[in-house]
Order: C-alpha cells, then structure tokens, then sequence
C-alpha cells in the first residue's frame, strides 16, 4: 500500500513556464509585423481639423506626406512663428515641393505612379493662402490626386 | 575518464528579453490607418475652355477673410449649409431637354435645372482658415452623399456607402460588373461638379 502514497498530500505541482516565452514571441511577431514606424519627426504644430465625410488611406507605400503649419515652440526661434511647410524632416519653401515629388516618385515602380496620393497634413489654424500655394505646386507637377487629413468628427467642432 | 557534459543553458531569461522587445514594438506601433476627404485637382490646361454657364445653375459659397460663410452673397451658419446645398442640387427646375425626373426638390425656376448642370462654386481667401474651409468642403461632400445614398435606396434598395464598400471588398460575392455599372449611374445622377475658383487675393 505505501507505493499509492507516495505524494504528499495538498501540494499542487507548479505550472510550467516553459511555454511563456513561445507565447511572447508570437505576440513579438503579431506587433513587429503590424508596426509602421514613424517616418518624420513632426516639426509644425499639426492639429488637424475636423470631418466625417471620410475616406480611408489604405495604402501607407502609396502616399506622400506634406506637414503644415506653424513651427512647434522649440524651433520657433529659428524658423519664426508664421506657419511653414514640413518635407520629410525639415522645413521647407513653396518652391521646393515639386523637387520632392520627383523624389516621391523616382522611388516607385512606375506603374504605380498614377496612384500616388499626396496627404496634405495641414494644422486647423493655417491660412488658406499657403494651402492654395502647395495645391497649386502640386497641379503643376500633375499630382493630382489629394486628401485633406482629417480627425474624425463633426464639422461643427471646427473653431474658428 | 568520463566524457564532461556540458552544462545546459538557462533559458529562464529569454522571456524577459522577448518582453523588453514586445514592450518595444508596442509602444511604437500606430495601427490606425489616416483618413480625410480626398479630391482631385484640376489638371492645368492651357486653353481653358469658357464654359457658358447660367447663374441660376451657380451655388456660391465664399468663405471670406473673417471666416465668415456667405452662400450667394448672404452669412448663413455652416450647419444651414448642407439643406442649402442639398436644395440647389436637387430642385431640377429645367424644363423639356433638361428635365430631371428623379430630383424632389421645389422645382424652382431661379434655381438649378438638374443636378449635372448644377455646379457648386466654392471661392475662400488667403487669410481664410483651413478648420473652415474643410468644415466647408465636408458640409458639401455631405450634401452630395445624401442625394447618392437616397437614389441608391430607391433604385436598388442599398445605400451608396454600401455599395462603395461592397465593392471594394475582396470577399464580395456579387456580381462585381453590375455593382460597377450601378456605382457609376448614381455617379452620373448626381455627380461631383466643385468647382475652386482661384483666391481673390
């Protein structure tokens, strides 16, 4: 009989963790895969207006982004206060957008060059005036296909 | 002399490492995808066409310096904007040859004959706000996507929105062709005529 009562009694044998580092390698995967690193610092303050008749950007290798706005407080001693346009990681003039669309596309396939869309990230409190400058660059470079980057929202919550 | 075994590896720390990196990459990733109203610019041509237009079939909004909205030269409220814009596009007023069925709007003679005439003429200034100026636009893609949504209920008891995305699923089982055809007859009622005139200084 002494053979059956070998185990103590009331001991619950301990949970291996062999499987927890599997476990967490798969979750490492999931989010290395997933993960879209930021591309540019942003150097303009970028709070983006207010819409919800929006559409989806799906395709993150198929859009150029062009940042506007005011410069964040800790470049407004260098680069003033009145807003600016932000080209990858630097301020940038009007006249420089078209270069940065022949860059954009010089590193697509060129069956994919018609797709290209153009994100204007504009902040809330930036003048019209410097929109329609960007817009009208960009119509003559021919890039022609934009959106407005918005928050989701209603269009009433735009202050004026 | 017995063979040394060599001793075995602790792999007790590797979960910890895998959790540093984990950490990582959670905390850098954005998963959200951007989204915001997408238009198409005119291309520059060199000999513009003049297009003879009547004004009954022109709907001015201007937003002026003080972001201040004006539908044919009168400050509206932007919430008043959408029923504006929704009751020009549809009061298809034009008689004979331009006569539009399909529209249920006033039918008002000083107004748009039919939605294809009707053209939305959206004019901003330089120092005119960009939060106004997308509020606007969005009030004006909103008009246009209720009269879509309210002709595609009608004819094929599906909203326009619905359609767009059956169609741009890949896992849709219709008839893709069809849904096209469809998609570019409620397009064709009421299609998109924005028109940006350059700034006024």
């Amino acid at each position: 009989m002494s053979k059956f009562r070998k185990k103590k009694k009331g001991e619950l044998p301990a949970i291996s963790t062999a499987s927890l580092p599997d476990i967490v390698f798969m979750l490492l995967f999931f989010f290395m895969v997933a993960t879209v690193m930021r591309q540019n610092t942003l150097m303009v303050n970028n709070q983006l207006p207010f819409a919800d008749q929006v559409e989806k950007l799906d395709n993150k290798s198929l859009i150029m982004y062009i940042y506007a706005g005011k410069p964040s407080s800790r470049y407004q001693s260098s680069a003033g206060v009145q807003a600016r346009i932000q080209l990858n990681d630097k301020f940038a003039n009007v006249n420089e957008i078209k270069a940065f669309v022949l860059e954009e596309r010089s590193q697509k396939r060129e069956e994919l060059i018609p797709f290209l869309t153009t994100a204007l990230k504009v902040d809330g409190e930036t003048n019209m005036g410097l929109v329609n400058d960007i817009k009208k660059e960009l119509r003559e470079i021919n890039a022609l296909k934009i959106n407005y980057t918005t928050r989701s929202g209603k269009a009433t919550q735009n202050k004026n | 002399m017995s063979k040394r075994q060599l001793p075995e590896v602790n792999a007790g720390s590797m979960a910890d490492i895998a959790f540093l990196l984990l950490i990582f990459f959670l905390v850098t990733t954005t998963l959200e995808a951007d989204s915001g109203i997408s238009r198409k610019l005119p291309p520059i041509m060199d000999d513009v066409p003049i297009a003879d237009i009547k004004k009954k079939n022109l709907f001015v909004v201007e937003i002026n310096k003080s972001n201040e909205l004006l539908v044919e030269e009168e400050i509206i409220e932007l919430s008043d904007l959408k029923e504006l814009a929704i009751a020009f596009l549809d009061n298809g007023g034009g008689v004979n040859d331009a006569y539009c069925e399909y529209c249920q709007g006033a039918k008002d003679s000083f107004s748009s004959d039919n939605p294809e005439k009707a053209i939305i003429s959206l004019r901003n200034d330089r120092e005119t706000s960009y939060a106004v100026y997308i509020a606007v636009q969005n009030e004006l893609v909103a008009a246009y996507s209720f009269l879509r949504n309210r002709e595609a209920k009608r004819i094929y008891s599906i909203s326009f929105e619905d359609m767009i995305r059956n169609y741009e699923d890949v896992s849709y089982t219709g008839n893709r062709l069809n849904l096209k055809n469809q998609i570019e007859m409620i397009k064709k009622m009421y299609p998109e005529k924005l028109s940006e005139a350059l700034p006024i200084n």
